[in-house]
């Protein structure tokens, strides 16, 4: 039967299922396929810190939300044009994000009273009439599935879990995903059994023929490519581009990467991806606790490795002491936060920007410490540079900050040209240099000298205790400490003249507001000031990369504007920073909900701030 | 090699020595090429000062390169001594010594690392990291300075000092039972444990010797006098009418024999541990064979076991010294194995990698 085929400028799908319902594989898969295709995407993977909750429980709902469009998009999307749920506890749990009219596509195999009571439904919703606003397209996925599979040599329950692959073909017709990509994953990854393999495929395939030949769906929808710069492209997540950030660290300073780390969430992946590239010369170490790790960093980053530790919020509680102890010893290291809600051990899997005044002043004494931090996810691999690149010219830890949603959000990245990438100079000192001290400092940076073990001639101590400034000797002297106390933060200081002054985006010239954000809020910050202008107004926007320093004409640009809003996942970290630094009185918008700003919301936010002019 | 070793030749052949790739040195270097120009600042008196010399006066012997030694402490009295050392040394913090070392070690091969830690440092705040050393056999040999008292923090008790310990912070007597850190060593899957003591230069430096010709971590106790806050904790093994009497000096592939005139021996019981019997009384093959090659580590555990606060016999000497792969070499053949089956890693390629397109 011929379809009616509909254009549209851009979808967003949710996939919602049980935590085994391998939904953050079809999330993947789909998103693979639209970025073949051409399309600009955005992803925001949501899953519980449960492994495997209780099955078919609300705790273990696990939802991956793509937003894919013909033109440049910058957030997963506020809100689901379509929600496919594949037990009640999915429906339940996203249902409220829903807006009228939109499509819901529920396999209806899972709506048995028992799950129905498991999550507190008297009635069938699919049954009843409280569904009546949405689309709904009630689906037994799993029963067809599982007949379209009944020629396979396979157990029932593993025809059941390729539902997802039923699911995926199914969505694939309707939008008119490539395929060629799914097939060659699923050989690959069921190259060892190939029956289930053949399962998958054809169970992948039966989604996609139900959608051309069933009367359920009589429109199928069109998204054209969106217009790229031209140039070689991939989808790529933020702990992925991160990894691969801290390689290209390593490629071009000529530096080993040494990376200590212990496995915590949200940034297990680093590591897991790290340890994969060997070849590169890396060597990553899984230590006993986030103690030793950042130790065994910092160890390595005095012998001359390029030291790299990679954690979240509570391990960066615990590494605080270590990068006190590179601040004194001042040597490179490059500490990685992908920042998760807090305090404690919080919401493990959801976002939050809450570490900027840990990463800022978690620490005993005066112990600067340069803060930058990533905007999107293909950015942590330019940021991940950054670090390495002031983590070595000026011998200092630097913390990065990037979130649960850069880590698991991906996005199309265009691959930079290697050789166009920044080069860095470990510049070690060199043997039997008459003049050595190791406390004496290059004029302009600042930067002690970096004289490694190895070096005849150079031999030195470094610790914790103050040090003379110039010899390095231990000194208890009051005027040396409050002089060693000084020239760090000079130091860190006069990073500010090294670092790209903070561009402001705003077209008109007119505009009296300004949104100032930092790290993963870009993209919905971004989403935002399009809509405002859409709506013929004028905002100026601004994003900072740097925290510590900041950009040297940042307070030029706050002032500016007559009002400054400051929108952060946290109770207004940045705003006190900059109303300490700048006695200028921001105005923040705060919201600490494990997920990332809505543009519909921060819309609102800087149209409510200019109409209150 | 060395006069206590078990296996240091097997090194030298197979080209695992710790310290085959370190750079040697022609020159001829005495102990003042390793003193700094420092004032050493320990309490005079302190078992600190017998120990720095012993270890500089043992230094020139292995003949490397002094820029190729490296000194990483923790926090405590005896955690000043890299400063007192002319060679490369890294003051760090309470109880990371061996963290950092390790970071150090498993990424300079070329370098010979040492760690100087106390019985606070490296058993209470930093035993974790001690435990994860010993058991990963990394390339360090770690000297822990066994006072068992907090020097620094002036004189609370250690988790090494006995119950009932009466200090500023347990006026009514401690009630935690101490760490025998021969016990904890061997328990932790150590490869090389010993103890000697900081008055006797001979012992501890042929402790040395074999410490540093070990492949992997080197643990060895050095029993410390603090004259300021547990004066005299170890006073029945230094003193010349008792001491040979109480101290069991353990010898690989020697019978356990000791007292003063030779007239105590060691024999396993059937239940494992070892009882003190008169050589007379035995027949010799009854006596127990130190063997400290053996990978089975029950027997360095029982003689372990046989110190008491009462010092009625205390064995000194190398409790265990078995040969296993260290860690830094296992991650360095990893390396070498990724670079040799996948060819060095070209960036380019890495970020191209999975599925690409192409917009003209």
């Amino acid at each position: 039967m011929t379809k009616q085929v509909q254009q549209l400028d851009r979808v967003i799908i949710r996939f919602a299922g049980d935590s085994g319902d391998g939904m953050q594989l079809t999330g993947d898969r789909f998103t693979q396929e639209t970025a073949a295709f051409g399309n600009d995407l955005s992803t925001l993977p949501n899953f519980p810190a449960e492994i495997r909750a209780p099955a078919g429980t609300l705790p273990g709902v696990s939802s991956f939300q793509l937003h894919f469009a013909d033109h440049d998009i910058l957030t997963p999307g506020d809100a689901p044009n379509v929600l496919v749920a594949m037990n009640p506890a999915a429906l339940k749990a996203n249902l409220g994000d829903l807006p009228r009219g939109a499509d819901l596509i529920v396999n209806t195999d899972e709506f048995s009273k028992r799950n129905l009571a498991k999550v507190g439904y008297a009635a069938n919703p699919v049954e009843d009439d409280s569904l009546a606003e949405y689309r709904v397209h009630a689906l037994p996925l799993t029963s067809m599935t599982v007949t379209a599979l009944a020629d396979f040599d396979i157990s029932k329950k593993d025809a059941e879990r390729a539902k997802n692959m039923f699911a995926l073909g199914l969505l694939s017709w309707l939008y008119h995903r490539p395929t060629e990509g799914t097939l060659g994953f699923l050989e690959k990854k069921f190259a060892r059994k190939p029956e289930i393999m053949k399962a998958n495929i054809a169970a992948f395939q039966a989604g996609w023929a139900y959608g051309e030949t069933t009367e359920a769906f009589s429109v199928q929808y069109e998204i054209k490519p969106a217009e790229h710069e031209p140039g070689l492209y991939r989808n790529i997540t933020g702990n992925v581009a991160l990894a691969y950030g801290l390689v290209a660290a390593g490629e071009r300073s000529g530096l080993p990467i040494y990376l200590g780390s212990y496995p915590i969430t949200p940034a297990s992946d680093i590591l897991h991806e790290l340890s994969r590239h060997k070849k590169f010369g890396i060597r990553t170490f899984q230590a006993e606790d986030e103690i030793a790790a950042v130790g065994a960093a910092l160890g390595a980053s005095f012998g001359g490795a390029l030291g790299v530790t990679t954690t979240s919020g509570p391990g960066i509680a615990l590494k605080s002491e270590t990068i006190g102890l590179a601040v004194a010893t001042e040597l490179p290291l490059v500490v990685i936060d992908v920042q998760r809600a807090g305090p404690s051990t919080g919401l493990p899997t959801k976002t939050e920007q809450a570490d900027l005044l840990q990463a800022m002043y978690g620490r005993n004494g005066e112990a600067p410490v340069p803060v930058i931090a990533p905007r999107s996810p293909s950015d942590c691999f330019d940021a991940a540079l950054e670090a390495a690149r002031i983590a070595v010219k000026y011998r200092t830890p630097v913390i990065l900050l990037s979130d649960g949603y850069l880590a698991n959000g991906s996005e199309p990245w265009k691959l930079p040209d290697v050789d166009d990438l920044p080069v860095i100079e470990p510049a070690f000192a060199t043997a039997d240099d008459p003049g050595f001290q190791p406390f004496k400092r290059d004029p302009e940076t600042l930067a002690r000298p970096w004289a490694i073990p190895g070096t005849a001639g150079l031999e030195h101590r470094i610790g914790g205790l103050e040090k003379a400034d110039g010899s390095g000797n231990i000194s208890y002297d009051p005027a040396n400490h409050d002089t060693m106390v000084r020239l760090r933060q000079a130091k860190v200081d006069g990073i500010a003249n090294d670092v790209e002054p903070l561009a402001v985006d705003d077209p008109s010239g007119e505009a009296r507001v300004l949104v100032l954000g930092w790290g993963g809020t870009f993209g919905a910050i971004s989403a935002a000031v399009r809509r405002v202008r859409k709506e013929g107004r004028q905002v100026a926007q601004a994003h900072l990369r740097h925290l510590n320093p900041f950009p040297a004409n940042l307070a030029e640009v706050l002032r500016s504007y007559d009002k400054v809003i400051v929108p952060e996942i946290n109770l207004g970290q940045l705003a006190l920073l900059l109303r300490g630094r700048f006695l200028i009185d921001v105005i923040g918008y705060n919201q600490v909900r494990g997920l990332p700003f809505k543009a519909e919301e921060l819309q609102g936010v800087i149209q409510d701030v200019m109409d209150s002019e | 090699m060395s006069e206590n070793g078990t296996n240091g030749d097997g090194h030298g052949l197979n080209g695992h020595g710790p310290l085959s790739l370190v750079p040697k040195t022609d020159a001829k270097q005495t102990l003042k090429d390793f003193k700094t120009d420092q004032e050493v600042r320990w309490c005079p008196g302190c078992g600190d000062y017998a120990i720095l010399a012993a270890v500089q006066s043992f230094l020139p012997e292995l003949g490397l390169r002094r820029e190729n030694i490296t000194f990483v402490s923790g926090i405590g009295c005896s955690s000043r001594f890299p400063y007192y050392m002319n060679t490369y040394g890294f003051h760090s913090i309470h109880g990371r010594a061996p963290a950092i070392a390790t970071g150090l070690a498993t990424s300079r091969p070329d370098l010979s690392v040492w760690v100087v830690t106390g019985d606070g440092d490296a058993l209470s705040i930093g035993g974790n990291h001690l435990i994860h050393a010993l058991r990963r056999n990394v390339n360090l040999k770690i000297l822990l300075f066994n006072n068992r008292i907090y020097g620094l923090t002036k004189g609370q008790y250690s988790p090494t000092s006995e119950i009932g310990k009466i200090t500023k912070s347990t006026p009514m007597g401690s009630l935690d039972a101490p760490f025998n850190p021969m016990s904890l060593a061997i328990g932790a899957e150590g490869t090389f444990v010993a103890r000697t003591i900081d008055s006797d230069r001979k012992h501890l430096q042929s402790v040395l010797r074999a410490a540093a010709q070990h492949r992997g971590t080197a643990l060895v106790e050095i029993y410390q006098n603090c004259n300021i806050f547990n004066d005299g904790a170890f006073d029945p093994l230094k003193d010349a009418d008792v001491r040979d009497d109480i101290t069991i000096r353990l010898e690989h592939g020697e019978p356990i024999v000791f007292g003063a005139e030779r007239e105590k021996a060691l024999r396993r019981t059937r239940a494992g541990s070892f009882e003190v019997v008169r050589v007379t009384d035995v027949d010799p093959s009854e006596i127990a064979v130190h063997d400290a090659a053996n990978p089975d580590p029950s027997q360095a555990f029982a003689l372990s076991r046989l110190d008491s606060p009462a010092f009625e016999h205390t064995p000194i000497g190398i409790f265990r010294d078995v040969d296993r792969p260290s860690y830094d070499e296992l991650m360095r053949e990893q390396v070498d194995e990724a670079v040799g089956t996948q060819g060095r890693g070209d960036l380019a390629a890495l970020l191209g990698s999975g599925d690409t397109w192409r917009i003209d």
